[in-house]
């Protein structure tokens, strides 16, 4: 049933901070290793020791350059995967009811049995944050690791989506944002979390953590180096550089 | 956006025989068995082929049917069932029509009505995507109804033509058609203009919640190669040639057949039997041009996370 559910009793999602992201993909690359083995159908690549390499990812790491007003630009790391919307316009367009959302955590998924591949999913969602498999013909998307989360076979450490494993820096955080009390809901309402495109409507659970500010730009960049490279010039050679500076 | 053929294929000629359905549901056409037989082979047909050709873009279209289930939500699962059923009830109208010489009237409204719904679904499937502006902040719905009622009238008069000395609609009032559709692709066309991505109050800014502090810009990208976002979203090829298509369909769907059929209210008394064939086909070519110019033109939003149209 392609109807979204009134409310979710959870929403599960991300929280990932945009001041921490070190830009290693190795979120995207575990998740690709781990969602080729695991849950539906593999993601697929298409030449990929060829001239021209393709593939299904269910998580893509931009890379952004933001110029303040006044001071250095700064680069941020943006991985970019499924929101897990409140209200998915993803969920709502899908004719075969192969795309839903689950009422018991808010999870959005796709039955890929039931994926006829229109790819109307695609279109409607303003993130890009589903991709065809070109190999199975069906609709793959992240699946916030539903086959982790919950899977008793696995040691405790390992049940949290497998970006949030596999992390280095520590930038993604993965919770329960329907709940005030839980980590996540404190980390975005301390930092400021953020919702992208809040203007299409979606409601995304996952949440983005913007970068700190700088203001201690200067001291991060070090002392002044023109002082330098331009010494004040004294004696002798302070004598030769007025006179120098006369002539004109 | 990209623009696969089938679909365009699908849109275009469904387009044109589902017009056909909706006037030969209203009983237009001469009383004649030969018509009967042309119009109904050709308005099913048409229908029929653009219904088919639709599944070819399909990852799985063995699944198809599948998609007759979400008809509560989805407007695309909406369309097929609404197709369906049009095809039905005029197939049992052109059954009893071609056999029995009989037009039912009140069957005939049915599928009238039913043809009316399915281009209107076609066209919501499009208009429904805050994603693509172009689409959903235009009048997309009227443009596809007014394609198809132009469209459906010159293939009833061609069927007409065909078969008979006697028309079906009427020069006068194809030519009102056509102008108005003309009129109607005039103004979605202004409407599309101004609706660029910007138009939903989304940027890269807004994209990656960056804006706030200050001018976001791509610095590199999370691929080198292609992937499906790309050559599905962010379609580029075509828009180069946009202008010379735009003047190739408004020349082919209506500066020809305008020409044509304003010569035949001129003069008057022509034999416009083969005429109208080849305006039938102009006008199918033109709005083929149409369609894809449609679908390549068009801007999704996602792609400003790659900082491209």
């Amino acid at each position: 049933m392609t109807s979204l559910p009134q409310s979710t009793q959870r929403k599960m999602g991300l929280v990932i901070d945009l001041d921490i992201c070190v830009g290693c993909h190795a979120c995207a690359v575990s998740c690709k290793e781990w969602n080729t083995g695991g849950y539906g159908a593999a993601l697929s690549d298409q030449g990929a020791y060829g001239e021209d390499p393709a593939g299904s990812w269910l998580n893509r790491i931009h890379t952004y350059e933001v110029r303040p007003d006044t001071g250095p630009a700064k680069v941020v790391h943006f991985p970019k995967s499924c929101l897990h919307c409140e209200d998915a316009p993803c969920v709502t367009v899908c004719p075969t009811g192969a795309s839903y959302k689950r009422v018991e955590d808010g999870i959005v998924l796709v039955n890929e049995d039931h994926c006829m591949g229109c790819g109307l999913c695609a279109w409607a969602c303003p993130y890009g944050a589903r991709e065809m498999d070109l190999a199975a013909g069906v609709m793959k998307k992240c699946t916030l690791c539903v086959d982790r989360i919950y899977n008793d076979n696995i040691p405790e450490e390992d049940r949290i989506p497998a970006c949030v494993r596999a992390c280095p820096a520590g930038a993604r955080h993965f919770g329960d944002l329907g709940d005030a009390d839980s980590a996540v809901s404190r980390l975005v309402a301390d930092r400021g979390g953020m919702d992208l495109m809040p203007e299409q409507g979606t409601k995304p659970v996952n949440k983005y953590l913007p970068p700190r500010s700088r203001d201690e730009a200067a001291a991060v960049l070090g002392p002044d180096l023109t002082a330098l490279a331009e010494p004040e010039a004294t004696g002798f050679l302070g004598w030769l550089d007025r006179a120098l500076e006369r002539i004109g | 956006m990209h623009p696969a053929p089938s679909i365009i294929f699908f849109t275009v000629l469904s387009g044109i025989g589902l017009g056909m359905i909706f006037c030969l549901g209203l009983g237009l056409g001469p009383e004649d068995a030969l018509f009967a037989w042309v119009a109904s082979i050709l308005g099913l047909g048409l229908s029929a082929v653009g219904g088919a050709a639709s599944t070819a873009h399909l990852g799985r279209p063995d699944r198809a049917w599948r998609a007759f289930s979400q008809w509560r939500s989805s407007w695309l699962s909406r369309e097929a069932c609404l197709m369906v059923a049009c095809l039905a009830a005029f197939g049992l109208y052109a059954a009893i029509w071609t056999l029995f010489g009989l037009r039912l009237a009140v069957l005939g409204w049915l599928a009238s009505g039913l043809a009316a719904a399915t281009v209107y679904a076609t066209a919501m499937i499009y208009a429904q995507l805050g994603t693509v502006p172009r689409w959903s902040a235009t009048p997309t719905p009227q443009l596809f109804l007014a394609f198809g009622l132009v469209g459906g009238m010159l293939a009833t008069e061609t069927a007409a033509q065909l078969s008979g000395p006697s028309g079906a609609v009427g020069h006068g009032w194809l030519l009102v058609a056509l102008l108005g559709a003309a009129g109607m692709m005039v103004a979605w066309t202004t409407d599309a203009a101004g609706a660029g991505r910007r138009s939903t109050g989304s940027d890269m800014g807004t994209a990656t919640g960056l804006g706030r502090m200050g001018i976001v810009r791509a610095l590199e990208a999370p691929h080198t190669g292609r992937n499906y976002l790309l050559d599905e979203m962010a379609y580029r090829v075509a828009r180069r040639r946009a202008y010379q298509l735009r003047l190739l369909g408004a020349g082919l769907a209506f500066g020809l057949p305008t020409l044509v059929l304003g010569l035949s209210v001129v003069l008057g008394g022509l034999d416009f039997g083969l005429l109208m064939l080849v305006v039938l086909a102009a006008h199918t070519a033109g709005m083929l041009a149409f369609r894809w110019l449609f679908f390549a033109e068009a801007e999704h939003i996602q792609a400003l996370y790659y900082g491209i149209r």
